[in-house]
């Protein structure tokens, strides 16, 4: 595919539809099913929220990602599928740099957040994930109170200064993340006491309740039973409303269900990104038709 | 054709006697080693448990102005080579602080002559035929009895055995730890936290590893002769006293609680590390809001282990002097003092039966004090344990 290589870090376009309409026209509106082209405008600018450009990363000698580049737009949900080992979870640490963590990751590229490159000199890490959240594979929540899990991190940045308005945040976060309900009566048990799912959602609000920009979700439901898994897809659904969501995940029906956007990884490299209905109906390459199709992975 | 459960039968026997065997033997260690513990212990409260009673004898004591200038004749002189020269020596200046005692005659409770105290205690036969008669008969009027040994736990060392008590090298022991616990308890669990949170793994801070690893097997008289070497040659600390003692040990206490406060930090799981800068944290909040309170259990465990560790040593500190005759219980840290296994060692070198059951009693005291100091352990432990 040709348009693969010129711009394939946009969504590809589908040339049997009319162009011109805005993304966040198509996507945040209830008829995402119309499948209109996204195109390089200056309201794609607008909404875009990490712009990632010729990003390879290395684990030692060990080349993990080969030159991605991808747009990530506000207020949708895009899910990175591939099989395992393809990099899309480093990938994902990328964007809050978690990779900073392991001494031997070398990165080259450019990761783009507010028009700061994040890997600048002078971008602070604490800053960086203060503004993208992360939701990791397994739950993991502190082992402190459900409320300190939630508390913790505005009081740490700040962003409460009265003990009514810590409450209130709580309560704020805990509701976002559907929670609420379950736990209002005993908000001072330990985070751990909770059931895999109601930890899983937690560790959302915890991650919302600094207000982030984007939320990253590093398979959020692997270790989910599948009704915990279906509330978890509808709190995404619901919290894009609010936030960018970049997820992980193995499982493809879940990708297309909940995301916008779905980029297709391979041995490091990113084959493939599109709306995802496109991506589902109709995907540009062949290997990433073969593994949706369940030729592999 | 898969074999019958009879076939498969004959052959697990054989498996399952191995196991059996296996089962014994390891039982068997355990027994061996637990039979080693209760003869120990028994032995030790056999022989120890008499230094904590204390013959004492009944008297009438005039104070007058006689005794003032000669103590011994506050008694009659039947019993006085029965009673412990520990009671003369200070009643002249008794009578001197007490002006109301002159000329008053009571009748008390006096510590006896250590050949006394053996001698009722079924250990020694020193007493002089005459001397033994007046003994007896005081048994036979209850006025000499064995008596719980208060001094041994109020006093210091002393050469006539009824008044060498502990308690002065209880203190030394106690300021000894407290500047060893204020020395290497900051300093380790920092190390180990640069160590395991903060240093990049390096080909420098795996030297630094090896070498923490290898000075924890250090033999402990090495330290004695660091401590000699650089704290009282070199800084000019007091020599034989808690500062210099609490130095020694804390070199030799170190290691341990760097390994162990990083055994402790690395069972952490990254999980909770992963969370916590996942939402921002930068390294130092996610040691001491994340970190560090899952893994207090594992470190004051470990610190109080080196602790008690620290507590039974006596090597290093004969080579900086407190392994000597120090009678006298002192709470500064820069006076001489003495510590309770070097008492202890102290007291195995005396000849007589009188203080072969200090040593025991003195072994007691300190086996009772690591006791607590490991139970205390264990509790803490379990208080602070959280589970995630």
């Amino acid at each position: 595919m040709n348009d693969t290589t010129l711009q394939n870090f946009q969504p590809q376009q589908d040339q049997s539809l009319a162009s011109g309409d805005t993304v966040r026209g198509q996507y945040s509106d209830a008829t995402p099913d119309k499948g209109q082209p996204v195109t390089r405008n200056e309201s794609v600018e607008e909404n875009l929220s990490v712009r990632v450009r010729d990003l390879s990363l290395w684990y030692g000698e060990h080349q993990a990602l080969d030159d991605i580049s991808i747009d990530v737009f506000a207020n949708t949900v895009t899910a990175l599928i591939g099989p395992s080992g393809c990099g899309k979870s480093t990938f994902l640490r990328c964007l809050n740099r978690m990779n900073d963590l392991i001494s031997s990751v070398r990165i080259k590229g450019l990761v783009e957040m507010d028009g700061r490159d994040v890997n600048a000199r002078g971008m602070d890490e604490v800053a960086l994930r203060r503004r993208v959240g992360m939701v990791f594979q397994k739950p993991n929540p502190f082992p402190k109170s459900i409320f300190e899990n939630v508390a913790y991190a505005p009081r740490m940045h700040d962003m409460v200064s009265r003990k009514a308005d810590q409450d209130e945040l709580v309560e704020r976060a805990l509701r976002d993340a559907g929670l609420w309900n379950e736990v209002k009566d005993k908000l001072h048990e330990p985070g751990t006491s909770l059931s895999g799912g109601q930890q899983q959602r937690l560790c959302i609000a915890r991650a919302i309740a600094v207000r982030p920009d984007v939320i990253l979700m590093d398979e959020p439901t692997s270790a989910l039973d599948p009704i915990s898994t279906a509330t978890i897809e509808d709190l995404m659904d619901k919290l894009k409303q609010d936030f960018t969501i970049v997820t992980v995940t193995h499982n493809m029906q879940q990708a297309a269900r909940v995301a916008d956007y779905t980029a297709f990884f391979h041995l490091g490299e990113m084959i493939e990104y599109n709306a995802t209905k496109q991506m589902f109906a109709n995907p540009h390459t062949k290997k990433a038709e073969d593994y949706i199709t369940g030729r592999y992975g | 054709m898969s074999q019958s459960f009879e076939e498969i039968s004959a052959q697990l026997k054989k498996r399952h006697r191995r196991s059996a065997r296996m089962k014994w033997m390891t039982m068997g260690a355990l027994i061996l080693s637990a039979a080693f513990l209760v003869v120990f212990i028994s032995d030790m409260v056999v022989r120890g448990w008499p230094a904590f009673q204390q013959a004492q004898i009944q008297v009438e004591v005039s104070y007058d102005e006689q005794s003032q200038k000669l103590p011994l004749a506050a008694v009659d002189e039947d019993v006085r080579p029965l009673i412990s020269r520990g009671f003369f020596r200070p009643l002249p200046r008794k009578m001197e602080n007490n002006p109301a005692l002159m000329g008053t005659t009571q009748t008390q409770w006096v510590i006896a002559d250590s050949r006394v105290d053996q001698y009722l205690k079924g250990n020694e036969d020193r007493l002089r035929p005459a001397d033994k008669e007046t003994l007896q008969a005081l048994v036979e009027e209850g006025r000499a009895e064995l008596k719980f040994n208060t001094t041994f736990f109020t006093t210091g060392d002393s050469k006539m055995p009824e008044l060498a008590g502990i308690a002065s090298a209880a203190i030394g022991t106690v300021m000894t730890m407290l500047v060893t616990m204020a020395v290497c308890f900051p300093i380790g669990v920092m190390t180990a936290v640069y160590l395991e949170e903060f240093a990049p793994d390096n080909k420098l801070t795996q030297l630094i590893e090896i070498n923490i690893n290898n000075l924890a097997a250090v033999p402990s008289i090495l330290f004695g002769l660091l401590g000699l070497a650089i704290y009282i040659s070199f800084f000019g600390v007091p020599r034989s006293s808690p500062l210099v003692g609490g130095l020694t040990l804390a070199l030799m206490t170190l290691p341990v609680i760097i390994i162990s406060t990083r055994a402790a930090l690395r069972s952490v799981p990254d999980s909770i590390r992963h969370a916590a800068f996942g939402v921002g944290c930068s390294r130092w909040q996610v040691v001491r809001d994340h970190v560090l309170p899952v893994s207090l259990p594992g470190i004051l465990t470990g610190s109080i282990i080196g602790l008690a560790q620290a507590m039974g040593e006596t090597a290093p500190l004969i080579i900086v002097g407190m392994v000597a005759f120090i009678p006298d219980a002192s709470i500064s840290i820069t006076n001489a003092s003495t510590v309770m296994p070097a008492q202890i060692f102290t007291w195995a070198s005396e000849p007589n039966s009188a203080f072969a059951e200090k040593t025991a009693g003195g072994i007691l005291v300190l086996l009772a004090v690591l006791i607590f100091l490991n139970a205390l352990a264990v509790w803490l432990r379990n208080k602070f344990e959280r589970r995630w």
